[in-house]
């Protein structure tokens, strides 16, 4: 189990817990993240499981794909440190992983 | 789009058994189910294609769902049920929304569009999925009072934008094709995106960045922050790019975001809803106003499961319960398609 921080536009947080193999989006969908919508149900067809990495998981987490750079386009306020949670894939090495919600997904 | 058969649009009065509001999977299996049954439907889609879902957020995604095709995408799967469906000859509407549905004092139901075609129906299908498709709206503050005078999701007249100082937001088909459209018109154009690549056809781009680059027109990096104005009248708006905010004089924006689902008018027809979903039973997939069906992704009952085949196997079954209010005499003898020969005549394989 890998332990994940989603923090929310106020500052509160909240972990949890992610198997490897599930998508961070599964991760927070399952445990109720408000701010995670994923009205697509992780297809990347939607942008709104939009999250931002924090700066210091940033090379750990990895760049977005070509089609996750376009389905960005559809997102609001796109910095940067964006990603679509339904694209990073829950491993071992991401243990502690810390991601902010955006303040609106569209 | 030309390839599907019996599509109108406009104007007009529709005498119809069964109208199904959605051309996603689920509605168009519902026009088989219905017309194995001698009902033929009319099917009505805000898209301009039929797919729903399939053919707008996942055509090339697979699925790998639908018993007996171990993987199909979404294009596929849409393609094959228009050939399954076609025996029946159903009417498609596409581009048009139902905004009202009422009964009239017979029992038949009227249904009128956006574009001003009307329905009058023995029996309604809801198959609308999430809802209708509509365009995103940038989540600016106080954007909604802008829109209609100045923000604008599509392009209705383009005489509307002339002299005018536009602002077109985004990388895809419909931001560079207004662009190149809307150039000639305006007083000014401004094309922002948030990085310097698009998604569009390439000779789309290649035509932006010439006039970019003979300045008929600006090509901004960056994205909207706030709106400026009053009485809904824009004068200007801040953006932010990589040197910082700044500010630009425009009087119209046209945000190309794409397409997000709302129930939209659907939930001003007087059906009981539960968040947003539509209660039905699980014998006939009924809503609380008896002769609407609601099936697929929009209805919800103990133990619903979102899936396509989900909603095939409550197409089948409002089927049934359709035939007893399109024809209220006859008696309903179950057959199966391997074996009946009526049923294969109305396929054509016989």
């Amino acid at each position: 189990m890998a332990k994940i921080t989603f923090i929310q536009p106020d500052g509160s947080s909240q972990v949890v817990e992610a198997t490897p193999g599930n998508t961070v989006m599964e991760a927070a969908k399952m445990n109720g993240v408000p701010g995670i919508e994923a009205e697509c149900g992780g297809a990347c067809a939607c942008a709104t499981c939009h999250v931002y990495v924090t700066d210091e998981w940033r090379e750990k987490v990895g760049p977005p794909s070509e089609m996750e750079e376009d389905m960005l386009d559809f997102a609001f306020d796109v910095r940067e440190s964006s990603r679509l949670s339904c694209q990073i894939k829950v491993t071992d090495e991401l243990d502690g992983l810390v991601l902010s919600v955006p303040e609106k997904q569209f | 789009m030309n390839d599907v058969f019996g599509a109108i649009n406009g104007n007009e009065r529709i005498e119809a058994d069964a109208v199904i509001i959605g051309a996603g999977p689920v509605g168009l299996f519902a026009v088989f189910e219905l017309g194995l049954l001698d009902i033929r439907a009319h099917v009505i889609d805000i898209l301009d294609r039929p797919g729903g879902q399939c053919a707008e957020l996942y055509p090339e995604k697979p699925i790998y769902d639908i018993p007996a095709l171990p993987v199909v995408s979404g294009q596929e799967l849409t393609d094959r049920l228009l050939e399954q469906i076609r025996p029946f000859d159903p009417t498609f509407h596409f581009s048009e929304r139902i905004d009202e549905l009422r009964r009239e004092p017979d029992g038949r139901f009227v249904l009128k569009t956006d574009v001003g075609t009307e329905f009058r129906t023995k029996v309604v299908v809801i198959a609308a999925g999430g809802g209708s498709f509509t365009p995103k709206r940038p989540p600016l503050e106080g954007i909604e009072a802008y829109e209609e005078k100045s923000v604008f999701y599509s392009v209705r007249r383009m005489e509307d934008f002339r002299g005018r100082d536009i602002l077109i937001i985004g990388g895809g088909d419909s931001a560079l094709d207004w662009t190149l459209n809307l150039q000639p018109v305006a007083k000014s154009l401004t094309l922002l995106h948030r990085r310097d690549e698009f998604r569009g056809a390439p000779h789309s781009v290649a035509k932006m960045r010439e006039l970019a680059a003979n300045g008929q027109m600006q090509l901004r990096i960056g994205q909207v922050t706030a709106l400026h104005g009053s009485d809904g009248r824009l004068e200007a708006i801040t953006i932010k790019t990589k040197d910082g905010e700044e500010r630009l004089h425009i009087d119209a924006m046209l945000p190309f975001f794409g397409l997000t689902m709302k129930l939209g008018p659907i939930a001003s027809w007087g059906l009981n809803l539960e968040e947003n979903l539509i209660p039905v039973d699980t014998a006939k997939f009924e809503t609380n106003e008896p002769g609407i069906f609601a099936i697929g992704d929009i209805n919800t009952y103990p133990g619903k499961l979102k899936l396509i085949l989900s909603g095939f196997h409550e197409a089948a079954l409002m089927a049934q319960a359709a035939h007893h209010i399109v024809y209220p005499d006859k008696k309903l003898l179950f057959q199966y398609t391997t074996s009946s020969s009526s049923l294969q005549k109305k396929l054509g394989v016989k």
